[in-house]
């Protein structure tokens, strides 16, 4: 197949790359640009392990061709820390215990990062209901509801 | 190595610190399994038979070989020969020879030089096969008439050997006393028959590996698992290695629950990657994972149970029938063992079958066998409860078992906290807040053995009196994190000084896998002795260094203190001081210890559960939900809570909609997220969290494992709140919707 050129802004670089038409943004960040950040737990849009922000817009990244990007901004967990001050959310989470395997962790701070620049005061079922596109194993998402709302809570405040 | 004495007053240990590894785990930088690439790497991917049961006739290979970028292409043939017993079943279930065993067996394999190219390769192999009639339940592959799976299969364990095949690997029986007799003496006897279907453990990392091997028989691995010396020890035999040749290191995995526990790809990366001469890298796609890695065991189930009016049991007696898929291996042992461990029994007796069926091979799931029974079991507990109107708490503490009882599986126990646990959630605002319409109230209590086993650690001291410790148990849930915390408690240092890796399979002695809740208690134990030997090292150090016997200095939090009469005064020395120094006193100062540990510490939980059930649509809430379990000693608070929190969370989701479906062909219907869907963050309420302290006489601070336990009940204790809330017992899972409503009509 023939490859294409693709030039984008990811996490706030300039990045240009050849994909073939039928390869994922995910598998892009992945195997190309070695971005392995994102995880793919079902290649199908059901797990939110490779939630990533296309034009500031959430969206799972195993259902975006690499070829649609053109132009386009992508932010991925890489980008979510500020250099080496990490965002409240992950702090928030490392406070809370709030990832135990952590493959979930990388989608899921992107996925709520992507709510409290939406909603800054969301409920806790607010929370729940966002973050139900992302599956996570292992906690039972109780620290992570909790981890969210006192990051909301503690952003609003400063 | 004994309880140090239960006043011990903890500095590190207890406390809830972040965890070591955490910030490569929120920054997306750490690596797991599907996360490593080499140079020169080939893609691989795995042909599957699409039936459930066929004679394989031939395999062409020739297409997939000419395709441009192909780079090499096995199948059984590229595998070790004479090979039998559980080894030769895990080389089957790797790779099928004659016969496909279920959907999703594995037949053939392919590298190429990328994905897409494995992908149309893996189209290119024209299998050939013949397909036979299969049988996917469990009752169903115990009928006389059922096709049978594997001739050489003689049910053991009968009274009589039988003449025939069938699906049927063994009968087993345990118990005590005489169950006719208990029957007789009750005043009540309640009888039911349960069934469950079979889960899958539900990691969100597929299995994942990259594989290296060459012509010079040697080879390396990286790979998501539980147990990398396991992964070693078992494809080294798959290959025909020496398992010294062969270097496996564990990468970050991205959960397991029992499901990462055996091999699936790895054997088959490598056998790619010794064809090719190159690395090769497998990943599981998600439809894979569900169709060809091991989920639990479906079961079918009758319990029969007698008391007397006032409650004490006289009678317990179970049948148990659990299908392991394709392959021996159901857990059926350990249903009958855990059935009725939380009850104090004269007369008990447990039956149990295995059977297999054209299923993927089962696998560990948390607890492995003891959910189902638990079912079983805690459902006809409430309803006896129900019968006699006591308080089913009440009825439970009635009959529980404590230190000294005998266990139904045989053992006495030692100190436990089943008792602990019960008082605990009775006395809990939970058990007596009010509930609204349509809402039931549920408990349940579960036992786990939890396990010990072979355990290896090392830990060295550095230069600037930091500390390296090396553990070979995969850090699945946070266990870097407490291994931190016991080292830095023995040696009297902060947590921040210790760093912990998961060293590799070249670097250490060997340990067994990540399962059995073993790692805190088992790994923490060799980490506590290990710390102690670095600790004699560290007072023969100082003695030198003061001129002084060995014997007469002593450790006190972090210092070498001259002790007794005769030694003389010095001032203290601090670990850092000592290891500063260590190149003049004698070199590297280091503590290991090697162990078979095999004590455990069984553990012992009970929930409380609220449900909502919508009489309209038959759809469940859960609407409250409190976890009541022994820890013996929390080691990191905040982890301990969140293996309570996780385990009941998958319990609710195994309850209410997880199940295996399989269609008249016997494929799967729902192998992917969307249709097998486990709970999601909307379908729950926040999990409360108490932790009992019943310290573990096996482990020096007390610790017993946690991270099974916390499945046993929920199955129980949801259903029996789904039955109180919809006014009817239900006793098949899942309590899915329309099963719900059915139930509403015919109550
Ligand atoms: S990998 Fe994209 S949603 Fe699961
Ligand atoms: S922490 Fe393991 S899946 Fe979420």
């Amino acid at each position: 197949m023939k490859q294409m050129t693709v030039s984008t802004t990811i996490n706030g670089d300039v990045v240009e790359f050849l994909c073939e038409p039928d390869e994922t943004l995910l598998d892009v960040l992945r195997n190309r640009l070695n971005l392995t950040g994102s995880k793919e737990g079902c290649g199908t849009g059901d797990c939110g392990a490779c939630s990533v922000t296309l034009d500031g817009r959430l969206v799972c990244s195993c259902l975006v061709l690499g070829a649609e990007v053109n132009g386009r901004e992508i932010g991925t967990i890489e980008g979510v820390a500020d250099g080496d001050t990490l965002h409240p959310l992950q702090s928030k989470f490392l406070e809370h215990a709030a990832l135990q395997c952590g493959i979930c962790t990388p989608g899921i701070l992107v996925a709520a990062k992507s709510l409290l620049e939406r909603n800054p005061d969301p409920t806790e079922t607010e929370v729940r209901y966002w973050l139900a596109g992302n599956l996570c194993r292992c906690t039972g998402y109780d620290k992570i509801i909790r981890a969210v709302l006192d990051t909301a809570a503690e952003m609003r405040g400063a | 190595m004994p309880l140090d004495n239960n006043n011990r007053v903890f500095k590190s240990v207890g406390t809830s610190p972040l965890r070591p590894d955490g910030l490569d785990k929120v920054t997306g930088r750490a690596r797991f399994g599907a996360d490593a690439t080499a140079s020169g790497m080939l893609w691989g991917r795995i042909v599957r038979s699409p039936h459930a049961h066929a004679r394989i006739r031939s395999i062409d290979t020739s297409k997939a070989e000419a395709l441009p970028g192909v780079k090499a292409v096995v199948t059984r043939a590229d595998f070790a020969t004479g090979l039998d017993g559980d080894i030769g079943d895990i080389l089957e279930n790797v790779m099928a020879s004659e016969k496909a065993l279920y959907q999703g067996h594995a037949v053939a394999a392919v590298a190429a030089t990328s994905p897409s190219i494995a992908r149309k390769a893996a189209k290119l192999i024209v299998v050939d096969y013949e397909v036979l009639p299969h049988v996917t339940d469990v009752d169903e592959a115990m009928k006389p008439d059922a096709p049978v799976l594997n001739e050489k299969i003689f049910t053991e364990g009968l009274a009589e050997k039988p003449t025939k095949p069938s699906n049927v690997v063994k009968r087993i029986e345990i118990g005590h006393g005489d169950v006719e007799k208990g029957f007789a003496a009750a005043d009540v006897i309640i009888e039911h028959s349960f069934r469950t279907e079979a889960t899958h453990q539900g990691y969100i990392e597929p299995h994942a590996c990259l594989a290296s091997a060459g012509p010079d028989g040697q080879g390396e691995l990286w790979c998501c698992t539980q147990g990398h010396f396991m992964v070693r020890d078992t494809c080294a035999q798959l290959l025909g290695m020496d398992v010294s040749k062969l270097r496996v290191t564990a990468s970050e995995i991205g959960g397991g629950f029992g499901g990462k526990t055996t091999v699936f790809i790895e054997p088959t990366a490598l056998a790619l990657s010794r064809k090719a001469n190159r690395p090769v890298k497998i990943v599981m796609p998600r439809e894979e994972v569900f169709v060809a890695s091991g989920p639990t065991a479906s079961s079918s189930i009758d319990i029969k149970i007698g008391a007397t009016k006032d409650g004490r049991i006289t009678a317990a007696d179970a049948v148990l029938r659990y299908q392991g898929g394709a392959f021996p291996g159901s857990p059926v042992e350990m249903g009958a063992m855990t059935a009725f461990a939380c009850y104090e029994l004269e007369h008990v007796r447990c039956i149990g079958f295995e059977v297999v069926t054209n299923r993927p091979k089962a696998a560990a799931y948390r607890a492995p066998g003891a959910p189902m029974s638990a079912f079983a079991v805690e459902s006809v507990i409430a309803e006896l409860a129900e019968k006699l109107n006591i308080d089913p708490i009440e009825l439970r503490l009635k009959n529980a078992v404590k230190e000294g009882s005998r266990s139904s599986y045989g053992p006495v126990f030692g100190p436990i906290g089943l008792i602990e646990t019960l008082e605990a959630a009775k006395a809990h605002p939970h058990y007596s807040a009010p509930l609204g319409p349509n809402q039931g109230r549920g408990v349940a209590s579960g036992f786990w053995f939890n396990f010990g086993g072979q355990t290896c650690t090392s830990l060295n001291v550095n230069i600037d009196g930091t500390v390296t410790l090396s553990v070979g148990t995969p850090d699945i849930g946070g266990s870097r994190a407490s291994m931190c915390l016991m080292a830095a408690e023995e040696l009297g240092i902060p947590y921040e000084s210790v760093r912990t890796i998961i060293a590799d399979t070249s670097s250490l002695g060997y340990n067994d896998v990540t399962d059995g809740s073993r790692v805190t208690f088992a790994s923490g134990l060799a980490t506590i002795a290990a710390a102690r030997n670095a600790i004699k090292v560290l007072c023969e150090r100082a003695a030198k260094m003061w001129g002084i016997p060995a014997d007469a200095v002593i450790w006190e939090e972090g210092y070498a203190k001259p002790a007794g009469a005769n030694a003389g005064e010095f001032e203290p020395l601090s670990l850092a001081d000592i290891a500063k120094v260590a190149g003049n006193t004698g070199g590297p100062i280091a503590g290991h210890h090697e162990v078979n540990i095999e004590t455990a510490g069984p553990s012992f939980a009970t929930h409380i559960v609220d449900a909502e059930v919508d009489p309209e649509t038959g759809r469940t809430q859960i609407t409250r939900y409190t976890v009541v379990q022994d820890a013996g000693k929390a080691v990191h608070r905040a982890y301990v809570e969140g293996q309570f929190q996780g385990g009941a969370v998958q319990g609710i989701g195994w309850v209410l909609n997880e199940c295996y479906i399989y269609g008249e062909d016997g494929v799967l219907q729902n192998a992917g997220f969307l249709d097998y869907r486990i709970p999601v963050a909307s379908d729950l309420p926040m999990i409360d969290t108490v932790i009992v302290e019943v310290p573990n006489p096996g482990h020096p601070y007390g610790v017993r494992g946690v991270g099974e336990t916390s499945i046993v009940p929920p199955l129980a204790a949801v259903a029996n709140a789904v039955s109180a809330a919809a006014g009817v017992r239900l006793t098949e899972l899942p309590m899915s919707p329309p099963r719900i409503l059915v139930a509403l009509e015919e109550r």
